[in-house]
């Protein structure tokens, strides 16, 4: 066990009522799995996904990440854990545009302090991994979109995370290289022992999963493995 | 990679943002620096120039400014010679020494240099009148001297007294300041070609940082007769005795010497005084406006550049920056900002001060190095205040609803 949620509960005001995005959400994730998300739009997915670490604050209910207790812990506290222990990859790959494909790759281990060579070697290692050690120092908008999310992935993984967290990686991306980008997920997953939770509406992704969730209305109402 | 150089790296890539930010702080330092560089030159420049009076009573003709003593233009006014012996005939009680002056701006060859016509201790000891009347060796005192300021400062007092008080000066002698003797290449027992009267220098004067530099001195009667001025002067040097001036030695004076302007030194330096006074309440009302209109400026700058990179600000929380990394992030720049409106203020305002002296003041202006130091402080701390309430709110952004955003 790595991730677990017992009791979720996460409420929203609107419009004067309460809405529960997600809806007292219980469930557990192995070591090593591939965990997908899937649900209709609106029924509690992100939320889910970003509020584990810290993102967004529960407004009840236990999280438990590597046998500790995180959801009772200091903002400080979680931010640490994601800055050592966590990767995220968005949908809209929230590279920094200023920065080319090198340097935002870098940024976690700058996060993290780690002397400059040091991060060229990873950072270049990494890049080459996913393919784009010729476009080291392009800047996002000089990258196609499937180049882009490769690069969001290289910065996911380059602190060697235990986990990541991955909101519709391919929405923004056609089938083909929805793909090419999937199997790169699976490929990270099974050599690099990286635990993976990813959020989809795709049914084809949601094929990746070694368990599968199934949201609706802040709920889990199927659960697969 | 490290989160300086992010900063550095934004501030680059968007560096035509960066002037609108820097504008008003670079523009109110640029211009206290501007005031400051000219307003301690023209105050070292009277306060020399009046120091190396040696007196403290000025008779000047009606018609001339204490500029037209200094720059001694052709065309500046004179008085007659006559009112030195009328002075000594009177009643006047009060007046311990006189010194009358006749100066002229000539050409040497084609060079620009002030002639100044003195009377040396000798002749005025030779003179029986000004013998009965006390002035016998007329070594100037400053034992009353004009205010504490004007005599205390810069320590000329010795030098001043030893030049002021020259023996002798013969008919065709002369004595040279440091600069003319530079620019027209000149040493002692040199000889120099006046307005068409040879004159030998009889010694090279030492450099005193005043207008005296740029002066030939020779025997009054010398220059009377070659600028045919014959009993004229452009001034008479008194040095009165402080208790007879409060007791209205200046309206004596006056009623004696008809269209002249008798002033003490002492007006002169009030009237200084008053305007560096002036000067400093208004370079402490623009602090103030900088302080403001700067600081607000750069903080709408920051905030502006805040709201522009919330999503990045959202980005860098969620892959694990503290909130003390983006107060880090931002106040970095405000630093840098900071530094630059300070450097860039300091060399606009030196610049002008430079050129614009001269025109505008009449007074050459050197760079002050110490007021970039001061520029930069003061351009930092306004940066840095402006800047804290924006970066406040950016740490605190919630990183989230900042990440939806698209
Ligand atoms: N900041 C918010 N304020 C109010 N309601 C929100 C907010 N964020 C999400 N919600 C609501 O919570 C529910 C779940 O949203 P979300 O997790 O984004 O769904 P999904 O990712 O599955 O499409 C939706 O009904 C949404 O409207
Ligand atoms: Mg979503």
């Amino acid at each position: 066990m790595i991730l677990k949620g017992e009791n979720i509960l996460k409420q929203y005001h609107h419009h004067g009522g309460l809405i529960n995005a997600l809806d007292h959400v219980s469930f557990t994730v192995g070591k090593g799995d591939f965990v997908t998300v899937t649900g209709p739009s609106g029924s509690g997915k992100s939320t889910l996904l970003l509020s584990l670490f810290g993102l967004i604050r529960l407004t009840s209910g236990t999280v438990f990440f590597d046998g500790k207790r995180i959801d009772n812990i200091s903002d400080k506290h979680l931010t640490d854990i994601r800055k050592k222990s966590v990767g995220y990859i968005l949908q809209s790959f929230a590279l920094i545009p200023y920065l080319t494909t090198i340097q935002n790759v870098m940024i976690p281990l700058a996060l993290e302090k780690i002397a400059r060579r040091e991060q060229i070697k990873r950072a270049g290692e990494i890049l080459d991994y996913v393919g784009l050690s010729d476009r080291m120092e392009h800047l996002p908008r000089e990258l196609s979109a499937g180049q882009q999310q490769r690069v969001a992935i290289a910065r996911s993984i380059v602190h060697r995370p235990s986990i990541i967290m991955a909101d519709e990686p391919t929405g923004n991306l056609d089938p083909t290289l929805s793909l090419e980008i999937l199997d790169f997920l699976r490929k990270i997953n099974q050599e690099n022992k990286i635990t993976i939770m990813m959020v989809t509406h795709s049914p084809v992704a949601a094929e990746y999963g070694t368990m599968k969730l199934h949201l609706n209305e802040g709920k889990i109402v199927n659960r697969k493995s | 990679m490290t989160i300086s150089k992010l900063v550095l790296i934004e501030l680059w890539k968007r560096k035509s943002q960066l002037i609108t930010g820097l504008l008003a702080i670079t523009l109110g330092i640029a211009v206290i620096v501007a005031i400051q560089s000219v307003s301690i030159v023209s105050e070292q420049n009277v306060a020399r120039n009046l120091d190396n009076l040696g007196a403290n009573i000025l008779v000047l003709p009606q018609a001339a400014s204490i500029d037209d003593y200094y720059t001694s233009d052709i065309d500046a006014p004179t008085l007659p010679m006559d009112y030195v012996e009328r002075i000594l005939t009177s009643t006047i009680a009060g007046v311990d020494n006189m010194s009358p002056k006749l100066t002229r701006r000539v050409k040497v060859g084609d060079q620009s240099v002030v002639l100044t016509g003195i009377l040396p201790k000798s002749e005025i000891a030779s003179k029986p009148l000004w013998q009965s009347s006390g002035l016998m060796g007329a070594e100037l005192k400053t034992a009353c001297a004009p205010t504490q300021t004007a005599n205390q400062s810069h320590g000329m007092e010795d030098k001043k007294l030893q030049r002021k008080a020259i023996d002798t000066l013969y008919s065709e002698d002369c004595l040279v300041g440091s600069q003319v003797a530079q620019r027209l290449k000149l040493s002692a027992n040199s000889k120099i070609n006046i307005v068409g009267k040879e004159f030998k220098v009889v010694k090279i004067l030492s450099e005193t940082g005043t207008v005296d530099d740029d002066r030939i001195f020779a025997n009054l009667k010398d220059v009377q007769t070659l600028l045919k001025l014959e009993n004229q002067v452009s001034a008479i040097e008194i040095m009165g005795c402080c208790n007879a001036i409060s007791e209205g030695l200046l309206g004596q004076l006056r009623n004696i010497l008809p269209d002249t302007r008798v002033t003490t030194i002492g007006q002169i330096v009030s009237t200084q005084i008053e305007t560096n006074q002036l000067m400093k309440k208004i370079t402490l009302v623009m602090l103030i406006i900088i302080f403001f209109v700067g600081g607000i400026s750069i903080g709408n700058y920051i905030w502006a550049n805040v709201n522009e990179r919330k999503r990045e600000i959202g980005i860098l929380r969620m892959m694990g920056a503290e909130r003390s990394t983006i107060y880090k992030m931002f106040l970095l720049k405000a630093l840098i900002l900071g530094v630059a409106g300070g450097i860039l203020g300091f060399i606009l305002g030196t610049l002008a001060g430079v050129i614009l002296g001269p025109y505008l003041a009449g007074i050459i202006v050197k760079p002050v190095y110490l007021y970039l130091f001061w520029s930069v402080l003061l351009s930092v701390a306004i940066s840095l205040a402006g800047s804290l309430f924006p970066t406040y709110l950016a740490a605190k952004f919630d990183p989230h609803s900042n990440l939806q955003e698209d």
